[in-house]
């Protein structure tokens, strides 16, 4: 056997990446674009827990989609990278594609809709191996099946059961066993805690943890809700109307976020101490339309510092803080304002 | 319009115990359960799915399905200018039109599948005016367009003609919010009202109805799974588990010093962004099935304190251990709890 190929730290690598969808097809003239992720360039450390958060219409799930391939990359690129390949994920041939697919997994948000009622636990769990022709005999296929399972906290006895017996937080167990059993090392996981009640969350989250330590994977954690995204990933990107606004440590980014909108987002969040209320800054008007993007920075409609150069110049990314990216002109003025108003640290 | 006497509970609530006939079997939604709400005060009932909270406001404003049971002890009076109203002995429509738009209004979760979608914002808000003010049309609609700007909509005249798909998501709720205040409510069901809106357009909300409650003096029913959000809100908080009430009590008594297990056990095993480094805990096991709901107290399946002989047999009743503060839990009450 040859000597193992040191992995590249940066598993995926976006750089300028856009996907643009046409709405609709008009009588005459061009459709408007929606320019759904617009210029993304972003590096995801291997055996990273990647935060990636925002509210709904800035791009988050269609930039998870393009790193899956579920979604066209209309220009930039996606390069994912192991110890023995490195893929340009817009330009795949078929091969490669197939092996790409068995690499990079999606964990569904809700685990209603996402287990066929009509299979057994064994077969929903089997069948990416017998799809991806992963295994060669029946007992390897088992033998896999009952691994992954165990993995995840699954009772072996319930694997002959339907899904409709389960409840949410085993189903979602079930879910999450489908999309590691070809050992993939990459997950996107878009909202997968969402649909879960707060009790049966935190087991889920735990599990997650666990499994990217012991798999070695690197997990995308896509979420709107910011007070899972600070417990359970490393590094956190903030996605504004299709553009990445900050990006660090989870750690750093909750203790001192240096852009006005991760501010704003993190002072939103409902504070469990009734003797905080209404405090905390709070964003006018919701997000544009992703097919009328504001020139200049593009959060200035809605920033409440945003002066004159704001509205022309769009923002260069620069580095804050060690790993703490921005996209703000006046973040250094403006950090001692945005520390976080009338929350307490602790 | 007379004033209701402060004293006395707007809303009271007495056994109410609901139950739904279906083709497993008969299911118990809400068990015996009992609570009032003052004038001008916000009440949160907080719990996870299949606690039994949206039947509970639901069973106010008698929008529950027809396989629908009431136990014979259940009690609902509305207090309403010195007229008691018993809720679950309305019969007609017309008189269940007090709780139905009158006195009582509901704001749901998903305001898409609450507006029809083929009557433009306006014709439906002042439909609800015509059916429960003396107001005339044109007046409907001045005012109507009045509380359009209240909630914050900008160019409400012009609003007013449009369809609901025509609003965001947020400005939904805010039309939502100004249809069902519209008619000045002693009592505002708000039921998940946020849950389906981003932070920043929940916040946004928060601080609406915050400055209504306190501009109308109106009390709210504030039905939420999300703890912070009742921290936000609330003024007294009731925990609900599987269709029975396990605690009661002010909003800071049940947050900063919960009393039962189960209380306990959620706000560990929330993620607390104030405190990233805290462990998630995690409630073990699964939120029983409706069909298999367990004997004695229904949280002792779950319960890390459960006491073997005693909470699988006998159910535990909401006691007072501090003033305005209780929880239905056998590990609390002296006589029970072994030394």
């Amino acid at each position: 056997m040859s000597a193992p190929v040191p992995e590249h730290p940066i598993h995926v690598s976006l750089a300028d990446l856009s996907v643009q969808f046409a709405l609709g097809r008009p009588l005459f003239g061009k459709p408007p674009m929606v320019r759904a992720v617009d210029g993304v360039s972003l590096d995801i450390p291997r055996a990273a827990f990647f935060g990636l958060v925002g509210e709904s219409g800035s791009g988050k799930t269609t930039l998870g989609r393009a790193i899956l391939r579920a979604a066209p990359v209309t220009g930039g690129s996606v390069t994912y990278r192991d110890a023995e390949v490195e893929y340009d994920v817009g330009s795949l041939d078929k091969a490669a594609l197939r092996d790409y697919r068995r690499r990079v997994q999606l964990i569904f948000q809700d685990p209603y809709a996402a287990l066929s009622p009509r299979m057994t636990v064994r077969d929903i769990i089997a069948e990416p191996l017998e799809v991806m022709g992963l295994t060669t005999s029946r007992e390897e296929t088992d033998e896999r099946v009952r691994d992954i399972a165990a993995r995840c906290r699954l009772n072996l006895e319930h694997l002959r059961r339907y899904p409709h017996a389960f409840s949410g937080g085993q189903r979602q167990r079930i879910s999450i066993a489908r999309a590691l059993v070809a050992r993939p090392r990459f997950v996107v996981a878009d909202e997968s805690v969402a649909a879960l009640d707060v009790s049966i969350q935190a087991d889920i989250l735990n599990l997650l943890k666990a499994l990217r330590d012991d798999l070695r994977l690197t997990i995308l954690f896509i979420s709107h809700d910011l007070s899972v995204v600070a417990h359970v990933c490393d590094m956190v990107a903030v996605m504004y109307l299709g553009a990445i606004v900050e990006v660090g440590p989870s750690r750093a980014m909750f203790a001192q976020p240096r852009h006005p909108y991760t501010a704003a987002l993190f002072s939103a969040i409902p504070s469990l101490d009734p003797d905080e209320r209404g405090r905390g800054q709070r964003l006018e008007g919701e997000i544009p339309s992703a097919t009328s993007v504001p020139p200049g920075c593009r959060f200035h409609t809605r920033c409440p510092f945003a002066r004159d150069r704001c509205r022309t110049e769009s923002p260069e990314w620069r580095q804050v803080a060690p790993g703490q990216h921005v996209a703000c002109h006046f973040s250094e003025e403006l950090a001692a304002r945005m520390n976080r108003p009338g929350r307490r640290q602790t | 319009m007379a004033a209701n006497d402060p004293a006395l509970p707007l809303l009271s609530v007495r056994n109410l115990s609901v139950d739904f006939r279906t083709d497993e079997g008969r299911i118990t939604a809400v068990d015996d359960v009992s609570f009032d709400i003052m004038p001008g005060e916000v009440l949160g009932l907080v719990g996870e799915s299949g606690s039994g909270k949206s039947v509970t406001a639901k069973a106010l404003m008698r929008l529950n399905p027809g396989n629908t049971i009431y136990a014979p002890e259940s009690r609902i009076v509305l207090r309403d200018e010195g007229r008691e109203i018993d809720v679950l002995a309305l019969r007609r429509a017309r008189d269940l039109m007090v709780v139905r738009g009158g006195r009582v209004s509901m704001i749901f979760q998903e305001p898409m599948a609450s507006f029809a979608p083929a009557i433009t914002i306006g014709r439906q808000m002042e439909e609800q005016l015509l059916l429960h003010t003396g107001l005339t049309r044109r007046q409907a609609r001045a005012h109507s367009i009045d509380m359009l700007a209240r909630v914050g909509i900008s160019d409400p005249a012009k609003r007013i003609d449009q369809y609901a798909f025509e609003f965001s998501g947020g400005m939904r709720q805010r039309a939502m919010i100004a249809m069902a205040l519209s008619t000045r409510p002693r009592l505002l069901i708000a039921d998940e009202p946020t849950t389906a809106l981003d932070v920043t357009i929940q916040a946004q909300v928060l601080d609406l109805m915050r400055g209504l409650v306190a501009e109308y003096g109106m009390a709210i029913l504030f039905i939420t799974h999300d703890l912070g959000v009742i921290a936000q809100m609330a003024d007294r908080v009731a925990v609900m588990y599987l269709g029975r009430i396990a605690e009661a009590g002010s909003v800071r008594q049940v947050i900063r010093t919960p009393a039962h297990p189960y209380t306990i056990g959620l706000l560990n095993a929330l993620p607390k962004v104030d405190d990233p480094d805290a462990a998630l805990t995690p409630i073990p096991g699964d939120i029983p099935s409706p069909l298999d709901r367990p004997s004695g107290c229904v949280f002792h399946t779950r319960c890390p304190q459960a006491m073997p002989g005693l909470c699988d047999r006998r159910v535990p009743l909401l006691a007072e251990h501090a003033a305005g503060h209780a929880a239905a839990c056998f590990a609390l009450d002296p006589a029970e709890a072994p030394a």
